[in-house]
């Protein structure tokens, strides 16, 4: 067994160890930091075989962003482990009886067809095509031509996604002060300078003596 | 970077996906009453079936298994954005991110 096959299958054990771990711990602070540990070792598994954009940028983009957000959000909320774990015993066959046979099945038909697949090694069809252009600018080729419209199309996804957790978000409490710039923008010039029509010159009024004696 | 994985084949990326996908399942049966972890395992799900796309990427020599692999990463961002916007919304609401005391569209 070469080095390569070795660290594959020492970072496979680990994905699927911590991946174990993410739905079976009870708290959900680690199962978030399980879910960071089973994204940062498949990124290694792509970057040993090949995909090193992807594999970084799963690294930034999961365990940088969206696991950051995951712990937000668990940390943020009061949650009652106690009352979540409840059901956890009653769905425990069914679920690993469901989960098993579908990869035991799934096992099955990749092992039929992986006793003809060709090793990377030997395939000819290499990841790159031209074995010296890098795997980053070798997909970035493909994204930026071929891709160009999806590539997009991402982008507004993305800018619509974050609108919609804003606006979900977005709570207007009545004791706040906020701009409202539609308000700002219509405002006249009377809404904010009262004219007050006042005499240049007012008369004193006599004052009454009587009031000024108090003792 | 191609002499980097030898005597790795595709069906040793297959088996990866096909374990993880499957301990997403059953963790989707499990946790049943916590919307944070199916979420999770939801993402799991999501990156059991990119290492699928990565593996045939690599082994077709072909760039547009790995482009739709970006694209998914994008898609899985925002669905994580959203759905734990929806989750925040929810608890503010009904004190709860039970699966079974949200039901109030059974009718």
């Amino acid at each position: 067994m070469d080095f390569p096959l070795f660290a594959f299958y020492a970072f496979a054990a680990a994905a699927v160890m911590s991946a174990v771990a993410v739905i079976s711990v009870r708290n959900p602070v680690q199962a978030a930091l399980f879910l960071v540990l089973t994204f940062f070792t498949v990124a290694c598994t792509w970057i040993l075989a090949g995909a090193e954009f992807l594999g970084i940028a799963l690294v930034l983009v999961y365990v940088g962003a969206v696991m950051v957000l995951f712990l937000f959000v668990v940390m943020m909320l009061d949650i009652d482990i106690a009352r979540i774990r409840e059901g956890y015993v009653r769905y425990l066959p069914v679920g690993l009886l469901v989960a098993a046979v579908m990869l035991v099945e799934m096992l099955v038909l990749i092992g039929i067809r992986a006793r003809s697949a060709v090793p990377f090694e030997d395939n000819v069809a290499m990841a790159t095509g031209v074995a010296d252009i890098p795997n980053t600018t070798w997909l970035a080729r493909a994204l930026f031509t071929d891709f160009l419209l999806p590539f997009e199309v991402a982008a507004v996804i993305l800018t619509i996604a974050v609108v919609a957790a804003v606006m979900l978000t977005l709570r207007r409490t009545p004791g706040t002060k906020h701009q409202d710039p539609a308000a700002q923008t219509r405002v006249q010039p009377g809404d904010r300078l009262r004219m007050v029509k006042m005499d240049a010159v007012r008369l004193v009024a006599p004052t009454a003596p009587s009031e000024e004696k108090q003792p | 970077m191609t002499d980097i994985a030898s005597g790795l084949s595709v069906g040793h990326f297959l088996a990866l996906g096909a374990a993880l996908f499957c301990i997403s399942l059953a963790g989707i049966f499990l946790n049943r009453k916590n919307v944070i972890v199916l979420l999770m395992c939801i993402e799991l799900m999501l990156l059991a079936v990119n290492i699928n796309f990565v593996a045939f990427s690599r082994q077709l020599g072909d760039a547009a298994g790995q482009v739709f692999v970006f694209f998914i990463l994008t898609v899985a961002a925002a669905e994580a954005a959203i759905g734990l916007a929806i989750l925040v919304t929810l608890f503010r609401n009904r004190r709860t991110i039970d699966v079974a005391d949200i039901d109030t569209l059974k009718g």
